[in-house]
Protein backbone atom coordinates (compact mmCIF):
# COMPACT_ATOMS: atom_id res chain seq x y z
CA UNK A 1 0.00 0.00 0.00
CA UNK A 2 1.10 3.44 -0.79
CA UNK A 3 0.77 4.75 3.03
CA UNK A 4 2.37 8.14 1.20
CA UNK A 5 -0.28 8.93 -0.88
CA UNK A 6 -2.56 8.02 2.33
CA UNK A 7 -1.28 10.15 4.70
CA UNK A 8 -1.21 13.10 2.38
CA UNK A 9 -4.52 12.02 1.18
CA UNK A 10 -5.96 12.57 4.58
CA UNK A 11 -4.20 15.43 5.83
CA UNK A 12 -5.78 17.29 2.35
CA UNK A 13 -8.97 16.12 2.69
CA UNK A 14 -9.24 17.02 6.55
CA UNK A 15 -7.85 20.24 6.35
CA UNK A 16 -10.36 20.81 3.37
CA UNK A 17 -13.31 19.61 5.58
CA UNK A 18 -12.28 21.87 8.24
CA UNK A 19 -12.04 24.74 5.96
CA UNK A 20 -15.44 24.03 4.13
CA UNK A 21 -17.38 24.28 7.77
CA UNK A 22 -16.00 27.33 8.31
CA UNK A 23 -17.15 28.52 4.78
CA UNK A 24 -20.51 26.34 4.61
CA UNK A 25 -21.80 27.45 7.95
CA UNK A 26 -22.42 31.26 7.41
CA UNK A 27 -23.13 30.76 3.51
CA UNK A 28 -25.66 28.05 3.97
CA UNK A 29 -27.14 29.86 6.53
CA UNK A 30 -27.47 33.05 4.46
CA UNK A 31 -28.67 31.03 1.81
CA UNK A 32 -31.54 29.49 4.04
CA UNK A 33 -32.45 32.87 5.42
CA UNK A 34 -31.81 35.70 3.49
CA UNK A 35 -34.48 37.73 1.64
CA UNK A 36 -32.64 38.33 -1.55
CA UNK A 37 -33.90 37.50 -4.43
CA UNK A 38 -30.37 36.75 -6.33
CA UNK A 39 -29.63 33.71 -3.52
CA UNK A 40 -30.32 31.33 -6.36
CA UNK A 41 -27.36 32.93 -8.34
CA UNK A 42 -25.24 32.08 -5.67
CA UNK A 43 -27.13 28.30 -5.26
CA UNK A 44 -26.07 27.84 -8.86
CA UNK A 45 -22.68 29.00 -8.27
CA UNK A 46 -22.24 26.59 -5.16
CA UNK A 47 -23.69 23.42 -6.96
CA UNK A 48 -21.45 24.26 -10.41
CA UNK A 49 -19.06 21.54 -9.33
CA UNK A 50 -21.40 18.72 -9.20
CA UNK A 51 -22.38 19.20 -12.80
CA UNK A 52 -18.95 20.45 -14.33
CA UNK A 53 -16.53 17.72 -15.04
CA UNK A 54 -13.88 17.78 -13.07
CA UNK A 55 -11.48 18.61 -15.51
CA UNK A 56 -13.41 21.62 -16.58
CA UNK A 57 -13.66 23.00 -13.34
CA UNK A 58 -9.16 21.58 -12.67
CA UNK A 59 -8.45 23.64 -16.37
CA UNK A 60 -10.06 26.70 -15.08
CA UNK A 61 -8.58 26.70 -11.38
CA UNK A 62 -4.98 25.69 -13.08
CA UNK A 63 -5.19 28.65 -15.35
CA UNK A 64 -6.32 30.89 -12.40
CA UNK A 65 -3.21 29.62 -10.38
CA UNK A 66 -0.87 30.36 -13.51
CA UNK A 67 1.27 33.32 -13.57
CA UNK A 68 -0.69 35.20 -16.14
CA UNK A 69 -3.57 35.64 -13.98
CA UNK A 70 -4.27 38.19 -11.17
CA UNK A 71 -4.78 35.71 -8.30
CA UNK A 72 -1.68 33.82 -9.64
CA UNK A 73 0.67 36.98 -9.54
CA UNK A 74 -0.89 38.17 -6.09
CA UNK A 75 -0.22 34.50 -4.74
CA UNK A 76 3.40 34.11 -6.33
CA UNK A 77 4.42 37.60 -4.95
CA UNK A 78 2.91 36.41 -1.86
CA UNK A 79 4.81 33.08 -1.13
CA UNK A 80 7.44 33.61 -4.22
CA UNK A 81 6.18 30.65 -5.51
CA UNK A 82 3.35 29.47 -7.61
CA UNK A 83 -0.10 27.82 -6.52
CA UNK A 84 -0.08 25.38 -9.28
CA UNK A 85 1.40 21.79 -8.33
CA UNK A 86 1.65 22.20 -4.70
CA UNK A 87 -0.12 21.21 -1.49
CA UNK A 88 -2.19 24.15 -0.87
CA UNK A 89 -3.02 25.00 -4.73
CA UNK A 90 -4.62 21.51 -4.20
CA UNK A 91 -6.37 22.26 -0.68
CA UNK A 92 -8.09 25.38 -2.68
CA UNK A 93 -8.79 23.11 -5.74
CA UNK A 94 -10.51 21.20 -3.13
CA UNK A 95 -12.46 23.64 -1.36
CA UNK A 96 -13.81 24.84 -4.96
CA UNK A 97 -14.81 21.05 -6.05
CA UNK A 98 -16.29 19.99 -2.80
CA UNK A 99 -17.98 22.70 -1.62
CA UNK A 100 -21.69 21.73 -2.73
CA UNK A 101 -21.15 18.81 -0.89
CA UNK A 102 -20.83 20.96 2.31
CA UNK A 103 -22.87 23.48 1.64
CA UNK A 104 -25.87 21.13 0.53
CA UNK A 105 -26.90 18.98 3.48
CA UNK A 106 -26.37 21.85 6.01
CA UNK A 107 -28.57 24.39 4.25
CA UNK A 108 -30.76 21.41 3.68
CA UNK A 109 -30.68 20.28 7.45
CA UNK A 110 -31.30 24.75 8.78
CA UNK A 111 -34.31 25.12 6.86
CA UNK A 112 -35.84 21.79 8.23
CA UNK A 113 -35.56 23.57 11.50
CA UNK A 114 -39.20 24.89 12.50
CA UNK A 115 -38.61 28.72 11.68
CA UNK A 116 -41.12 29.44 14.86
CA UNK A 117 -38.18 28.50 17.26
CA UNK A 118 -36.38 31.15 15.70
CA UNK A 119 -38.95 33.83 16.59
CA UNK A 120 -39.04 32.71 19.96
CA UNK A 121 -35.89 32.94 20.95
CA UNK A 122 -35.50 36.11 19.30
CA UNK A 123 -38.59 37.39 21.31
CA UNK A 124 -36.50 35.93 24.45
CA UNK A 125 -33.84 38.43 23.88
CA UNK A 126 -31.57 36.32 21.86
CA UNK A 127 -29.05 37.87 19.38
CA UNK A 128 -29.15 36.41 15.52
CA UNK A 129 -25.65 35.08 16.49
CA UNK A 130 -26.83 33.12 20.41
CA UNK A 131 -30.29 31.95 18.08
CA UNK A 132 -27.79 30.20 15.40
CA UNK A 133 -25.59 28.84 18.20
CA UNK A 134 -28.36 27.74 20.67
CA UNK A 135 -31.16 26.55 18.36
CA UNK A 136 -30.76 26.75 14.51
CA UNK A 137 -27.02 25.21 15.08
CA UNK A 138 -27.92 22.23 17.46
CA UNK A 139 -31.38 21.42 15.32
CA UNK A 140 -29.20 20.95 12.48
CA UNK A 141 -26.31 18.65 13.63
CA UNK A 142 -26.98 15.62 11.48
CA UNK A 143 -27.17 18.00 8.45
CA UNK A 144 -23.24 19.68 9.70
CA UNK A 145 -22.45 16.33 10.32
CA UNK A 146 -23.54 14.82 6.56
CA UNK A 147 -21.56 17.93 5.51
CA UNK A 148 -18.20 17.74 7.11
CA UNK A 149 -18.02 13.77 6.21
CA UNK A 150 -19.28 14.22 2.71
CA UNK A 151 -16.64 16.81 1.91
CA UNK A 152 -14.17 14.27 3.33
CA UNK A 153 -15.18 11.60 1.36
CA UNK A 154 -15.72 13.64 -1.84
CA UNK A 155 -12.27 15.16 -1.39
CA UNK A 156 -10.57 11.53 -0.36
CA UNK A 157 -12.09 10.12 -3.72
CA UNK A 158 -10.93 13.18 -6.37
CA UNK A 159 -8.97 12.81 -9.23
CA UNK A 160 -9.24 14.64 -12.43
CA UNK A 161 -8.78 17.98 -10.52
CA UNK A 162 -6.24 16.50 -8.60
CA UNK A 163 -4.23 15.60 -11.92
CA UNK A 164 -5.22 18.78 -13.45
CA UNK A 165 -3.77 21.43 -10.63
CA UNK A 166 -2.01 18.76 -8.63
CA UNK A 167 0.21 16.82 -11.08
CA UNK A 168 2.01 13.57 -9.83
CA UNK A 169 4.53 14.83 -7.24
CA UNK A 170 4.99 11.92 -4.72
CA UNK A 171 4.34 13.41 -1.05
CA UNK A 172 3.12 16.58 -2.36
CA UNK A 173 -0.03 16.43 -4.86
CA UNK A 174 -0.22 12.53 -5.25
CA UNK A 175 -3.52 11.29 -3.74
CA UNK A 176 -4.97 8.08 -3.14
CA UNK A 177 -6.79 7.82 -6.70
CA UNK A 178 -3.40 8.76 -8.40
CA UNK A 179 -1.77 6.38 -7.16
CA UNK A 180 -4.06 3.66 -7.98
CA UNK A 181 -4.40 4.82 -11.28
CA UNK A 182 -0.45 5.30 -11.05
CA UNK A 183 -0.15 1.89 -10.21
CA UNK A 184 -2.43 0.16 -13.06
CA UNK A 185 -0.57 1.86 -15.80
CA UNK A 186 2.33 0.05 -13.79
CA UNK A 187 0.65 -3.00 -14.37
CA UNK A 188 1.04 -3.24 -10.66
CA UNK A 189 -2.53 -4.70 -10.16
CA UNK A 190 -1.96 -6.21 -6.60
CA UNK A 191 -0.67 -2.62 -5.16
CA UNK A 192 -3.72 -0.69 -7.18
CA UNK A 193 -6.03 -3.46 -5.19
CA UNK A 194 -4.76 -3.03 -2.01
CA UNK A 195 -5.08 0.89 -2.12
CA UNK A 196 -8.68 0.16 -3.94
CA UNK A 197 -10.00 -1.89 -1.69
CA UNK A 198 -9.26 0.39 1.47
CA UNK A 199 -10.43 3.42 -0.52
CA UNK A 200 -14.03 0.99 -0.78
CA UNK A 201 -14.29 0.18 2.63
CA UNK A 202 -13.63 4.03 3.72
CA UNK A 203 -16.68 4.99 1.50
CA UNK A 204 -18.63 2.56 2.92
CA UNK A 205 -17.86 3.04 6.76
CA UNK A 206 -18.06 7.49 5.60
CA UNK A 207 -21.74 6.33 4.34
CA UNK A 208 -22.99 4.24 7.08
CA UNK A 209 -22.00 6.59 9.40
CA UNK A 210 -24.12 9.49 7.52
CA UNK A 211 -26.96 7.62 7.27
CA UNK A 212 -27.02 6.41 10.54
CA UNK A 213 -26.70 9.85 12.12
CA UNK A 214 -29.47 10.67 9.48
CA UNK A 215 -32.06 8.11 11.23
CA UNK A 216 -31.82 9.54 14.93
CA UNK A 217 -32.00 13.54 14.03
CA UNK A 218 -30.08 14.42 17.12
CA UNK A 219 -27.89 11.30 17.53
CA UNK A 220 -24.91 13.40 17.79
CA UNK A 221 -25.94 16.62 18.79
CA UNK A 222 -24.79 17.94 22.42
CA UNK A 223 -26.63 16.65 25.00
CA UNK A 224 -26.91 19.94 26.76
CA UNK B 1 -48.17 50.49 31.81
CA UNK B 2 -50.49 50.52 29.03
CA UNK B 3 -49.96 49.67 25.03
CA UNK B 4 -51.36 51.90 22.70
CA UNK B 5 -51.30 49.79 18.86
CA UNK B 6 -52.04 51.43 15.65
CA UNK B 7 -51.10 49.12 12.89
CA UNK B 8 -51.70 49.35 8.96
CA UNK B 9 -50.69 46.27 7.02
CA UNK B 10 -51.97 45.21 3.64
CA UNK B 11 -51.76 41.16 4.00
CA UNK B 12 -53.00 40.58 0.16
CA UNK B 13 -54.17 42.91 -2.68
CA UNK B 14 -57.66 42.06 -0.92
CA UNK B 15 -57.32 42.42 2.62
CA UNK B 16 -55.45 45.18 4.89
CA UNK B 17 -55.30 45.07 8.56
CA UNK B 18 -56.16 48.59 9.81
CA UNK B 19 -56.47 48.37 13.61
CA UNK B 20 -56.02 51.42 16.01
CA UNK B 21 -56.80 50.27 20.01
CA UNK B 22 -55.62 50.54 23.48
CA UNK B 23 -54.82 47.66 25.78
CA UNK B 24 -55.15 48.73 29.49
CA UNK B 25 -53.33 46.28 32.59
CA UNK B 26 -54.76 43.29 32.50
CA UNK B 27 -56.68 40.44 30.48
CA UNK B 28 -57.64 41.89 26.59
CA UNK B 29 -59.00 39.49 24.17
CA UNK B 30 -58.60 39.89 20.83
CA UNK B 31 -61.70 37.69 19.68
CA UNK B 32 -62.19 37.17 15.63
CA UNK B 33 -62.81 34.42 12.80
CA UNK B 34 -59.17 32.53 12.09
CA UNK B 35 -57.62 34.92 9.08
CA UNK B 36 -58.88 38.32 10.55
CA UNK B 37 -55.72 39.66 11.33
CA UNK B 38 -55.32 38.45 14.89
CA UNK B 39 -52.37 36.93 15.02
CA UNK B 40 -50.67 39.91 12.65
CA UNK B 41 -51.44 42.50 15.49
CA UNK B 42 -49.69 39.85 17.81
CA UNK B 43 -46.63 39.70 15.50
CA UNK B 44 -46.58 43.64 14.61
CA UNK B 45 -46.20 44.36 18.43
CA UNK B 46 -43.79 41.41 19.12
CA UNK B 47 -41.51 43.23 15.91
CA UNK B 48 -41.82 39.97 13.86
CA UNK B 49 -43.35 41.85 11.59
CA UNK B 50 -43.08 44.89 10.31
CA UNK B 51 -46.00 47.51 9.95
CA UNK B 52 -46.47 49.78 6.69
CA UNK B 53 -47.41 52.81 9.22
CA UNK B 54 -48.24 53.15 12.60
CA UNK B 55 -47.41 53.54 15.71
CA UNK B 56 -46.61 50.44 18.93
CA UNK B 57 -46.11 51.93 22.43
CA UNK B 58 -45.90 49.71 25.38
CA UNK B 59 -45.44 51.04 28.55
CA UNK B 60 -44.48 54.55 27.63
CA UNK B 61 -41.60 52.90 24.89
CA UNK B 62 -41.85 53.54 21.94
CA UNK B 63 -41.64 49.90 20.00
CA UNK B 64 -42.50 51.42 16.27
CA UNK B 65 -43.51 54.52 14.93
CA UNK B 66 -43.18 54.96 11.16
CA UNK B 67 -43.47 58.56 11.18
CA UNK B 68 -40.40 58.97 13.34
CA UNK B 69 -38.59 55.91 11.64
CA UNK B 70 -38.50 53.77 15.16
CA UNK B 71 -38.24 50.50 14.67
CA UNK B 72 -37.20 48.15 17.84
CA UNK B 73 -35.92 45.01 16.87
CA UNK B 74 -37.57 42.34 18.30
CA UNK B 75 -34.77 41.03 20.76
CA UNK B 76 -34.97 44.47 22.38
CA UNK B 77 -38.70 44.70 22.82
CA UNK B 78 -38.54 42.27 25.76
CA UNK B 79 -42.35 41.43 25.18
CA UNK B 80 -43.36 37.74 26.25
CA UNK B 81 -44.80 35.85 23.36
CA UNK B 82 -46.53 31.73 23.99
CA UNK B 83 -46.78 31.06 20.41
CA UNK B 84 -49.72 28.88 18.78
CA UNK B 85 -47.24 25.84 18.70
CA UNK B 86 -45.97 26.70 21.53
CA UNK B 87 -42.22 26.48 20.18
CA UNK B 88 -40.38 25.26 22.84
CA UNK B 89 -36.85 23.98 22.19
CA UNK B 90 -36.71 20.54 21.87
CA UNK B 91 -33.24 20.30 22.29
CA UNK B 92 -33.27 22.02 25.93
CA UNK B 93 -34.55 20.29 28.91
CA UNK B 94 -37.72 22.14 29.89
CA UNK B 95 -35.48 24.46 32.84
CA UNK B 96 -33.14 25.46 29.62
CA UNK B 97 -36.14 26.58 27.85
CA UNK B 98 -37.37 28.51 31.09
CA UNK B 99 -33.74 30.07 31.46
CA UNK B 100 -33.26 30.46 27.83
CA UNK B 101 -34.37 34.45 28.00
CA UNK B 102 -32.13 34.94 31.29
CA UNK B 103 -28.81 34.91 29.93
CA UNK B 104 -28.04 38.47 30.85
CA UNK B 105 -28.58 37.15 34.81
CA UNK B 106 -26.02 35.67 36.88
CA UNK B 107 -26.39 31.83 37.36
CA UNK B 108 -27.52 32.26 40.61
CA UNK B 109 -30.26 34.32 40.09
CA UNK B 110 -31.03 32.47 36.63
CA UNK B 111 -31.67 29.59 39.05
CA UNK B 112 -33.74 31.31 41.28
CA UNK B 113 -36.09 32.94 39.07
CA UNK B 114 -36.66 29.49 36.77
CA UNK B 115 -37.24 27.67 40.10
CA UNK B 116 -39.59 30.30 41.17
CA UNK B 117 -41.54 30.17 38.02
CA UNK B 118 -41.71 26.13 38.09
CA UNK B 119 -42.83 26.03 41.18
CA UNK B 120 -46.17 29.01 40.51
CA UNK B 121 -46.67 27.08 37.58
CA UNK B 122 -46.78 23.62 38.85
CA UNK B 123 -43.86 22.18 36.76
CA UNK B 124 -40.75 21.43 38.94
CA UNK B 125 -40.85 18.03 39.03
CA UNK B 126 -40.33 18.21 34.98
CA UNK B 127 -37.72 20.54 35.10
CA UNK B 128 -35.01 18.64 33.80
CA UNK B 129 -37.18 16.52 30.83
CA UNK B 130 -37.07 17.69 27.32
CA UNK B 131 -40.33 19.02 25.98
CA UNK B 132 -41.46 15.72 24.18
CA UNK B 133 -41.56 14.04 27.44
CA UNK B 134 -44.00 15.77 29.26
CA UNK B 135 -48.01 15.96 28.74
CA UNK B 136 -50.06 19.21 26.37
CA UNK B 137 -50.40 21.46 29.21
CA UNK B 138 -47.17 20.67 30.82
CA UNK B 139 -45.78 21.94 27.46
CA UNK B 140 -48.20 24.85 27.74
CA UNK B 141 -47.43 25.63 31.05
CA UNK B 142 -43.36 25.86 29.98
CA UNK B 143 -44.29 27.92 27.26
CA UNK B 144 -45.79 30.27 30.04
CA UNK B 145 -43.15 30.09 32.13
CA UNK B 146 -40.44 30.74 29.52
CA UNK B 147 -42.17 33.89 28.39
CA UNK B 148 -43.18 35.37 32.25
CA UNK B 149 -39.76 34.48 33.71
CA UNK B 150 -37.92 37.03 31.40
CA UNK B 151 -40.69 39.82 33.22
CA UNK B 152 -41.82 40.96 29.70
CA UNK B 153 -43.49 44.81 29.27
CA UNK B 154 -46.68 42.83 27.35
CA UNK B 155 -47.73 39.21 27.39
CA UNK B 156 -48.90 38.30 23.66
CA UNK B 157 -50.82 34.68 23.71
CA UNK B 158 -51.41 33.06 20.47
CA UNK B 159 -54.39 31.00 20.73
CA UNK B 160 -52.72 28.95 23.80
CA UNK B 161 -55.21 27.12 25.17
CA UNK B 162 -57.00 26.25 21.93
CA UNK B 163 -55.45 22.40 21.80
CA UNK B 164 -56.42 21.47 25.43
CA UNK B 165 -59.43 20.28 27.15
CA UNK B 166 -61.94 22.77 29.48
CA UNK B 167 -60.29 22.01 32.91
CA UNK B 168 -57.01 21.78 31.64
CA UNK B 169 -57.60 25.37 30.65
CA UNK B 170 -59.17 26.41 33.21
CA UNK B 171 -56.33 25.48 35.29
CA UNK B 172 -53.48 26.43 33.82
CA UNK B 173 -56.03 29.90 33.35
CA UNK B 174 -56.24 30.23 37.37
CA UNK B 175 -52.31 29.81 37.41
CA UNK B 176 -52.29 32.99 34.92
CA UNK B 177 -54.52 34.73 36.99
CA UNK B 178 -52.93 34.63 39.69
CA UNK B 179 -49.28 35.63 38.40
CA UNK B 180 -51.18 38.42 36.72
CA UNK B 181 -52.67 39.94 40.40
CA UNK B 182 -48.83 40.25 41.14
CA UNK B 183 -47.97 41.51 37.88
CA UNK B 184 -49.99 44.36 35.97
CA UNK B 185 -48.89 44.35 32.18
CA UNK B 186 -51.10 44.23 29.38
CA UNK B 187 -51.41 40.41 28.38
CA UNK B 188 -53.54 40.35 24.46
CA UNK B 189 -55.28 36.87 24.27
CA UNK B 190 -55.89 36.22 20.68
CA UNK B 191 -59.14 33.53 20.21
CA UNK B 192 -61.69 32.14 18.06
CA UNK B 193 -63.68 30.60 21.12
CA UNK B 194 -66.15 32.71 22.59
CA UNK B 195 -66.05 30.14 25.37
CA UNK B 196 -62.93 31.29 26.07
CA UNK B 197 -63.55 35.47 25.75
CA UNK B 198 -66.40 34.77 28.08
CA UNK B 199 -64.16 32.91 30.89
CA UNK B 200 -61.23 35.13 30.46
CA UNK B 201 -61.89 38.77 29.26
CA UNK B 202 -62.24 41.43 31.25
CA UNK B 203 -61.83 43.84 28.00
CA UNK B 204 -63.26 42.25 24.63
CA UNK B 205 -61.51 43.62 21.30
CA UNK B 206 -63.60 42.26 18.38
CA UNK B 207 -61.62 42.08 15.09
CA UNK B 208 -63.10 41.53 11.83
CA UNK B 209 -61.34 41.26 8.30
CA UNK B 210 -58.26 43.55 9.81
CA UNK B 211 -60.51 45.90 11.83
CA UNK B 212 -61.67 46.56 15.20
CA UNK B 213 -65.33 45.53 14.75
CA UNK B 214 -66.27 46.52 18.70
CA UNK B 215 -64.70 47.46 22.34
CA UNK B 216 -65.73 46.44 25.31
CA UNK B 217 -66.79 44.38 28.37
CA UNK B 218 -66.87 40.55 27.20
CA UNK B 219 -70.76 41.14 28.25
CA UNK B 220 -71.04 44.87 26.71
CA UNK B 221 -69.77 43.01 23.36
CA UNK B 222 -70.77 39.58 23.36
CA UNK B 223 -74.26 40.09 24.54
CA UNK B 224 -75.15 43.24 22.84
CA UNK B 225 -74.25 42.65 19.35
CA UNK B 226 -74.64 45.52 17.52
CA UNK B 227 -74.04 44.01 13.90
CA UNK B 228 -75.43 40.58 12.86
CA UNK B 229 -71.81 39.32 11.81
CA UNK B 230 -70.64 40.31 15.40
CA UNK B 231 -74.14 37.88 16.79
CA UNK B 232 -72.83 34.68 14.89
CA UNK B 233 -69.66 35.20 16.62
CA UNK B 234 -70.92 35.60 19.62
CA UNK B 235 -72.46 32.82 20.28
CA UNK B 236 -75.90 33.45 18.99
CA UNK B 237 -76.08 30.25 17.09
CA UNK B 238 -79.59 31.48 15.60
CA UNK B 239 -79.94 34.42 13.51
CA UNK B 240 -82.83 35.38 10.81
CA UNK B 241 -83.78 37.79 8.70
CA UNK B 242 -87.08 38.76 9.51
CA UNK B 243 -89.69 41.56 8.94
CA UNK B 244 -91.89 43.25 11.39
CA UNK B 245 -95.53 42.79 10.78
CA UNK B 246 -96.92 44.76 13.77
CA UNK B 247 -95.78 47.00 16.93
CA UNK B 248 -98.06 46.30 20.03
CA UNK B 249 -96.28 49.38 21.57
CA UNK B 250 -98.86 48.71 24.99
CA UNK B 251 -97.43 45.20 25.51
CA UNK B 252 -93.73 46.28 24.81
CA UNK B 253 -93.46 43.74 21.79
CA UNK B 254 -93.58 43.37 18.03
CA UNK B 255 -94.40 40.83 15.65
CA UNK B 256 -92.22 39.54 13.21
CA UNK B 257 -92.04 37.24 10.82
CA UNK B 258 -88.91 35.14 9.53
CA UNK B 259 -88.29 35.76 6.21
CA UNK B 260 -89.05 32.78 3.55
CA UNK B 261 -91.27 31.08 6.07
CA UNK B 262 -94.48 31.80 7.58
CA UNK B 263 -92.91 31.33 11.10
CA UNK B 264 -93.81 34.18 13.34
CA UNK B 265 -92.01 35.27 16.61
CA UNK B 266 -92.94 38.34 19.45
CA UNK B 267 -89.91 40.14 20.15
CA UNK B 268 -88.94 43.00 22.24
CA UNK B 269 -90.32 46.56 20.63
CA UNK B 270 -87.93 48.48 19.30
CA UNK B 271 -87.54 51.72 17.02
CA UNK B 272 -88.34 50.43 14.05
CA UNK B 273 -91.60 50.68 12.08
CA UNK B 274 -94.07 47.99 10.63
CA UNK B 275 -92.75 46.64 7.42
CA UNK B 276 -89.17 47.35 8.47
CA UNK B 277 -86.43 44.34 7.52
CA UNK B 278 -84.73 43.22 10.87
CA UNK B 279 -82.45 40.36 11.65
CA UNK B 280 -83.07 38.75 14.38
CA UNK B 281 -80.78 36.61 17.22
CA UNK B 282 -81.57 34.08 19.64
CA UNK B 283 -79.02 31.48 21.84
CA UNK B 284 -79.20 28.28 21.26
CA UNK B 285 -79.16 28.13 25.07
CA UNK B 286 -81.81 29.55 25.26
CA UNK B 287 -84.81 28.06 23.52
CA UNK B 288 -86.46 25.40 25.43
CA UNK B 289 -87.77 22.07 24.06
CA UNK B 290 -91.21 19.88 25.07
CA UNK B 291 -92.03 16.82 23.63
CA UNK B 292 -96.05 17.39 23.92
CA UNK B 293 -97.62 20.91 23.10
CA UNK B 294 -97.36 22.84 26.34
CA UNK B 295 -100.47 24.81 27.80
CA UNK B 296 -100.33 27.67 30.14
CA UNK B 297 -97.01 29.05 30.12
CA UNK B 298 -95.73 32.59 30.43
CA UNK B 299 -93.62 32.39 27.05
CA UNK B 300 -94.82 33.84 23.91
CA UNK B 301 -93.34 32.03 21.03
CA UNK B 302 -94.50 28.09 21.02
CA UNK B 303 -93.54 26.50 17.54
CA UNK B 304 -94.50 23.22 16.07
CA UNK B 305 -91.15 21.97 14.75
CA UNK B 306 -89.84 18.17 13.45
CA UNK B 307 -86.31 16.81 15.05
CA UNK B 308 -83.72 17.10 11.64
CA UNK B 309 -80.45 15.93 13.52
CA UNK B 310 -78.26 15.59 17.11
CA UNK B 311 -74.86 16.05 17.78
CA UNK B 312 -72.59 15.80 20.79
CA UNK B 313 -70.79 18.84 21.61
CA UNK B 314 -68.67 18.35 24.60
CA UNK B 315 -70.92 17.31 27.48
CA UNK B 316 -74.01 19.18 25.58
CA UNK B 317 -76.28 18.04 23.16
CA UNK B 318 -76.71 20.01 19.85
CA UNK B 319 -80.83 19.68 18.02
CA UNK B 320 -81.28 20.93 14.75
CA UNK B 321 -84.95 21.65 14.55
CA UNK B 322 -86.81 22.51 11.37
CA UNK B 323 -90.12 24.75 12.81
CA UNK B 324 -90.34 27.00 8.90
CA UNK B 325 -86.35 27.50 9.58
CA UNK B 326 -84.30 26.03 11.02
CA UNK B 327 -83.45 26.31 14.88
CA UNK B 328 -80.15 25.22 17.09
CA UNK B 329 -80.73 24.29 19.98
CA UNK B 330 -78.65 23.58 23.27
CA UNK B 331 -79.54 21.04 25.70
CA UNK B 332 -77.82 19.25 28.79
CA UNK B 333 -77.72 15.20 28.47
CA UNK B 334 -80.16 14.90 31.18
CA UNK B 335 -82.67 17.16 28.99
CA UNK B 336 -82.19 15.51 25.82
CA UNK B 337 -83.10 12.57 27.21
CA UNK B 338 -86.64 13.79 29.22
CA UNK B 339 -88.06 15.52 25.77
CA UNK B 340 -86.78 11.87 24.07
CA UNK B 341 -85.09 13.35 21.03
CA UNK B 342 -85.74 11.11 17.95
CA UNK B 343 -85.13 12.35 14.25
CA UNK B 344 -88.49 12.96 12.14
CA UNK B 345 -90.11 13.60 15.83
CA UNK B 346 -92.62 16.54 16.59
CA UNK B 347 -91.23 18.94 19.51
CA UNK B 348 -92.25 22.38 20.35
CA UNK B 349 -89.39 25.01 20.77
CA UNK B 350 -90.49 27.65 23.53
CA UNK B 351 -88.40 30.93 23.44
CA UNK B 352 -89.15 33.73 25.69
CA UNK B 353 -89.43 37.39 24.12
CA UNK B 354 -86.64 38.67 25.68
CA UNK B 355 -84.48 36.03 24.78
CA UNK B 356 -84.94 37.49 20.87
CA UNK B 357 -82.35 40.56 19.76
CA UNK B 358 -83.26 42.49 17.33
CA UNK B 359 -80.64 44.07 14.95
CA UNK B 360 -80.84 46.85 12.67
CA UNK B 361 -80.23 45.49 8.86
Amino acid sequence: MDWEAIWLTARLAALVSAILLVISLPLAHWLVFSRRRWTFLVEAVVSLPLVLPPTVLGFYLLLAMGSRSPVGRWWTSLTGQSLAFTFEGLVIASVFYSLPFAVQPIAAAFAQVNHTLGEASATLGASRLRTFLRVTLPLSMHGVVAGAVLSFAHTVGEFGVVLMVGGNLPGVTRTISIAIYDDVQALRYERANETALALLAFSLLVLLAVYGARRRSWALAPTA
Amino acid sequence: MSATVEIRRRLSDAFALDVAFTAPPGLTVLFGRSGSGKTTILRSIAGLVRPDAGRIQVGGRTFFDAGAGTDVPVQRRGVGYVFQQLALFPHLSVRANIEYGLQALPAAERLARVDAMAASFHIAPLLERRPDRISGGERQRAALARALVTEPSILLLDEPLSALDHAIQSQIMADLRRWHERHRIPVLYVTHSHREAYALAERVIVVEQGRVAATGSSHEVLDHPAERALASLAGFENVFDAAILERQERAGTMRCRLEGTRTELEVPLTQQRVGDRISLAVRAGDILLAAQEPQGISARNVLRGRLVDTAPQGPAVVATIDAGARFTVHLTPGGADAVRLRAGADLWLIIKTYSCRVLAR
